[in-house]
């Protein structure tokens, strides 16, 4: 009993397998490699020698040449930083006022989100257009005339004053953000939700919002870190409750160099945060809320 | 043009275990039509792809025209291909499209003009050349990638089941289209798709492949007629081929109480298990060496009448002529075409020398 | 009946429920155009008529003085060269970047994420973290000095080259990422079919790049350089932080006109300037940029 073999026509031709394309591939590799690398140092020496100079002592701040490795560690310069004044209140108002906008501008932009997610309404395409151009306008140069607005109704130099400002800067971004959070969940769930006898509140609590929480979460922190790194408009609208980034701009010319790295570094820890928690959401946020 | 060696192809996608192509070798000769098919996943798609050069294979080679090719990028290897999603760049006007592959090559402008004036027509996307593929509807667009596929002199002619995205009518007609425009260029071709019809209606030789390997290579009536095991019978012609398990006694294959065909005489005792197509069983009035069977269901098609019957527990299909009337529950009587039975390991499925 | 208007029943209800459709919908938007029309129109209108201000009702005067200061014409001059300058720059590394990690080079994750970072960094920390650099003894010299070159006074105003070629490496490192983002989102859009294609039928990779990639990314890079050129026109914290009042920028004068010259009418006028020219560009983009291929949107 013998089997069938596939037929096969065999070849008669035995080319010798050329491999230089294959080593030209690897060479090209390599060369992808370096120059990611090459491009990956220019983006973290900045950070490495900026952390550097935050945490030497001011004393080895002053040698020249600079020393590259962190042999003189000091919490000093840090401390001095932190400790000056105006830094630990202007911490404590830029901490204020960055949750108080995330509030503000989750408050009013995820129910607006929603709506344009959820709904067909008349001048729903003329309301997003609408947002489009406010986030491309430079809101903060209106800061001029805000304070003045701000000092009649005598709510310049307060925190508050700075939310407003902040909320209105990010506002477009948390209500496109959202939108597109709530697009993604189904509306399938929310109607079985219903359907299994949920209320409309209680469907959106207990369906819509922990599905759209991770979303809402993304679109927060970047809320949060636009608020914390606005200088203008916070240095423009305050001048005893400032910001921290307002009390560093505005003490520049006459504060030490120390001062200044530290100023930098400690200015720089939550993009730090901020791009390690984001990074699944980066590309969708810039993707989906920018067209 | 030119013919295509491929010598003991592996290949294994990182992060699989399974290769998706185990050591696969064909020759595909100048100017044939040659058609992979098979279900997804059984490498089809993987071989064109390097043959393509869009994939590089972990061991093996691929030779063109008598070059080498296994490495080489795919853009040095002469080729012009037909995707499954058409691939039509969106931003290039029709005209744009079609010339592509000719602007690459850097052809001179009017001759690019006069070829893709020759594509066009041919495909008669004449009047849509200004247009741009959004403007086109799904037919056309697959067209303007099958202009942009024929009008260069390319080596050899790649498709990626290029009518798997068109509604069955105009599946239908565009495969005659599609076979004449093939013939007429003469190119070699290389078709891979999982739609058994298509393979035999368009292939010189069709190549059946399960699992990373060929199965069975062949043309396509030895393939449709003579599988080669019973995943190729299975696999081509709708309905499929019908397997039925008995035993060899006596001269007979046994399929259970009085149910019996005669069996070949190289047959030895034992299993054995039978392919037969349904169109190769027709159904007579009672004669003590036909099969009984009892009617399960009757399907009328129009040109054919499908009925599922059932031999001793065993499940079969038969394709009868319209005419002949025969209603489920009654008791029929099967004549299994002596010429058309063949003869399968049940172990291993695969075919027997004596069926042949 | 609140949450029963789902866009699908929208879709399939008559024109007879629209009116009672449209009130929830309303509600829940209405707060943000109320807030955003308050933050936006109100004092928009006000700054109009602060920088129109004058002893006699509407006049020129705050105009003439914002004209007449000798840092008005270097600020605008310096305003436009930093975005004729940098913003090709930014847009061949970020395009560079992005087509980088597009060929999947290994660790690619780690290399988008340290990519990436700046982007949250804000200009007054990205001025801070490279005066580090700059600085007389930071650790540009330092480096130089160990081959026995320089110091070099880079941010020094009598070396205006080096002062805006620090500020510009400094709007490079920290606001390419964001372009570069773009790039990488919209690259991921792109099907891979097409430079498939391309490829197999016989593209090099700079044709594929010319013909394919850089035309399917004209959405996302026209995104892109409307929202960088309004931003760069407010750049002004890092020119702060590198070099003071030497580098003076249009914002930076708004900043030094209402806190340093305590004049907001002036300090009105500037923001309108940079404001109208933002507009302006983002309006010249859109016209000249504007898809002449309606139907290639896909």
């Amino acid at each position: 009993m013998s089997t069938l073999a596939p037929s096969r026509t065999e070849q008669s031709d035995d080319v010798p397998v050329d491999l230089r394309p294959l080593r030209r591939l690897k060479r090209n590799r390599l060369l992808l490699q370096l120059a990611c690398v090459a491009v990956s140092l220019f983006m973290v020496v900045p950070f490495y020698l900026i952390a550097v100079a935050a945490f030497s002592s001011p004393a080895a701040m002053n040698e020249f040449p600079l020393r590259f490795l962190p042999t003189a560690f000091s919490v000093e310069t840090m401390s001095t930083f932190l400790s000056s004044t105006g830094v630990g209140a202007g911490l404590i108002n830029s901490l204020i006022v960055a949750v108080g906008t995330l509030a503000l501008s989750l408050v009013v932009g995820a129910p607006a989100g929603y709506a344009i997610a959820r709904y067909v309404f008349k001048g729903r395409d003329q309301y997003q257009l609408f947002l489009l151009f406010t986030r491309a306008l430079p809101i903060v140069v209106l800061s001029v005339p805000l304070a003045e607005l701000f000092l009649n109704v005598g709510m310049y130099d307060t925190p508050l004053a700075v939310v407003l400002l902040h909320t209105a800067l990010t506002l477009p971004t948390t209500i496109l953000v959202t939108a597109s959070v709530f697009l993604a969940v189904p509306v399938d769930v929310e109607e079985a939700a219903r359907i299994f006898g949920c209320g409309p509140l209680g469907a959106f609590g207990r369906v819509v919002l922990p599905l759209a929480l991770p979303g809402i979460s993304a679109a927060s922190i970047f809320t949060f870190v636009l608020s914390w790194n606005e200088v203008l408009g916070a240095t423009i609208l305050t001048l005893n409750q400032r910001t921290l980034p307002a009390t560093v701009l505005s003490s520049l010319s006459d504060s030490p160099l120390t001062f200044r790295f530290a100023g930098g570094f400690f200015l720089i820890v939550p993009a730090l945060i901020f791009i390690a928690v984001m990074r699944k959401y980066l590309i969708n946020m810039w993707g989906t809320t920018i067209r | 043009m030119a013919d295509i060696s491929i010598r003991n192809l592996v290949k294994t996608y990182p992060g699989n275990t399974e290769p998706a192509t185990k050591n696969i070798s064909l020759h595909v000769e100048d100017g044939e039509f040659m058609v992979l098919l098979g279900p997804s996943g059984c490498g089809k798609t993987t071989l064109l792809r390097m043959i393509a050069g869009l994939e590089l294979p972990d061991a093996g080679a691929i030779s063109i025209g008598g070059r080498d090719m296994t490495y080489l990028p795919p853009n040095r290897r002469n080729l012009s291909m037909v995707f499954q999603s058409y691939a039509v760049f969106p931003h290039r006007r029709v005209r744009q499209n079609i010339g592509f592959g000719l602007m690459t090559r850097k052809m001179p402008k009017d001759e690019i003009a006069r070829k893709v004036a020759w594509a066009a027509e041919l495909l008669q996307l004449t009047p849509y050349l200004d247009r741009y593929p959004a403007q086109l509807s799904g037919g056309q667009r697959q067209r303007v990638a099958v202009a942009r596929a024929i009008v260069v002199d390319a080596d050899v002619l790649l498709m990626d089941e290029p009518l798997s995205n068109l509604d069955a009518l105009l599946r239908l007609n565009f495969r005659a289209e599609l076979k004449k425009i093939v013939e007429h260029i003469g190119t070699t071709t290389v078709y891979v798709t999982h739609d058994q019809v298509e393979a035999l209606s368009l292939g010189d030789r069709v190549a059946v492949m399960e699992a990373g390997k060929i199965a069975q290579l062949g043309h396509p009536m030895e393939v449709y007629d003579r599988p080669a095991d019973t995943f190729v019978g299975g696999f081509i012609g709708s309905p499929p081929m019908n397997f039925l398990d008995g035993q060899v006694a006596d001269g007979r294959i046994i399929f259970g109480e009085g149910a019996s065909i005669p069996a070949p005489a190289a047959v030895p005792p034992g299993p054995i298990r039978i392919g037969i197509r349904a169109e190769a069983i027709s159904i007579a009035a009672h004669r003590p060496d036909l099969v009984p069977a009892v009617v399960d269901v009757v399907e009328p098609l129009g040109a054919a009448t499908l009925l599922t019957v059932k031999v001793a527990d065993q499940s079969l299909k038969v394709q009868i002529p319209p005419s002949q009337r025969v209603s489920s529950g009654e008791t029929v009587f099967l004549h299994f075409a002596p010429d058309s039975v063949r003869l399968y390991d049940p172990q291993t499925g695969l075919g027997l020398l004596a069926s042949v | 009946m609140t949450r029963t208007e789902l866009v699908r029943e929208g879709a399939r209800g008559g024109r007879a429920s629209r009116s009672r459709r449209l009130s929830p919908a309303l509600l829940l938007i209405s707060p943000s155009i109320i807030l955003m029309l308050l933050l936006f129109a109100w004092p928009m209108v006000a700054g109009i008529l602060q920088a129109f201000q004058s002893p006699d009702g509407l006049g020129l005067d705050h105009i003439e003085r914002m004209v007449g200061d000798g840092q008005f014409g270097p600020a605008v001059r310096n305003t436009l060269l930093l975005i004729v300058v940098l913003l090709p720059v930014q847009f061949v590394l970020a395009i560079v970047m992005a087509l980088l990690l597009h060929q999947r080079p290994k660790g690619q994750g780690l290399y988008f994420y340290l990519w990436a970072v700046p982007i949250a960094v804000s200009d007054l920390a990205a001025g801070l973290v490279w005066l580090a650099i700059f600085t007389d003894n930071g650790y540009l010299n330092s480096a130089l000095s160990t081959i026995g070159v320089g110091p070099v006074s880079w941010l020094s105003y009598t070396n205006p080259t080096s002062q805006f070629t620090a500020i510009l490496v400094a709007e490079l490192w920290r606001a390419t990422s964001l372009v570069m983002v773009i790039v990488v989102s919209g690259l991921q859009g792109i099907p891979k079919d097409y430079d498939e294609a391309a490829n197999v039928f016989g593209a090099t990779y700079w044709t594929r790049l010319r013909h394919v990639w850089l035309p399917l990314l004209k959405p996302s890079l026209q995104v892109a350089l409307i929202l960088r050129t309004i931003l760069a026109f407010q750049t002004f914290a890092v020119a702060q932080a590198l070099t003071g009042q030497d580098f003076p920028l249009l914002v930076g004068e708004t900043y030094r006109f209402y806190t340093a010259l305590q004049n907001p009418n002036v300090a009105s006028a500037l923001a309108l300037v940079v404001m109208f020219v933002s507009m302006a560009a983002a309006f010249l983009y859109l016209r000249v940029l504007r898809d002449g291929t309606k139907g290639a949107a896909r």
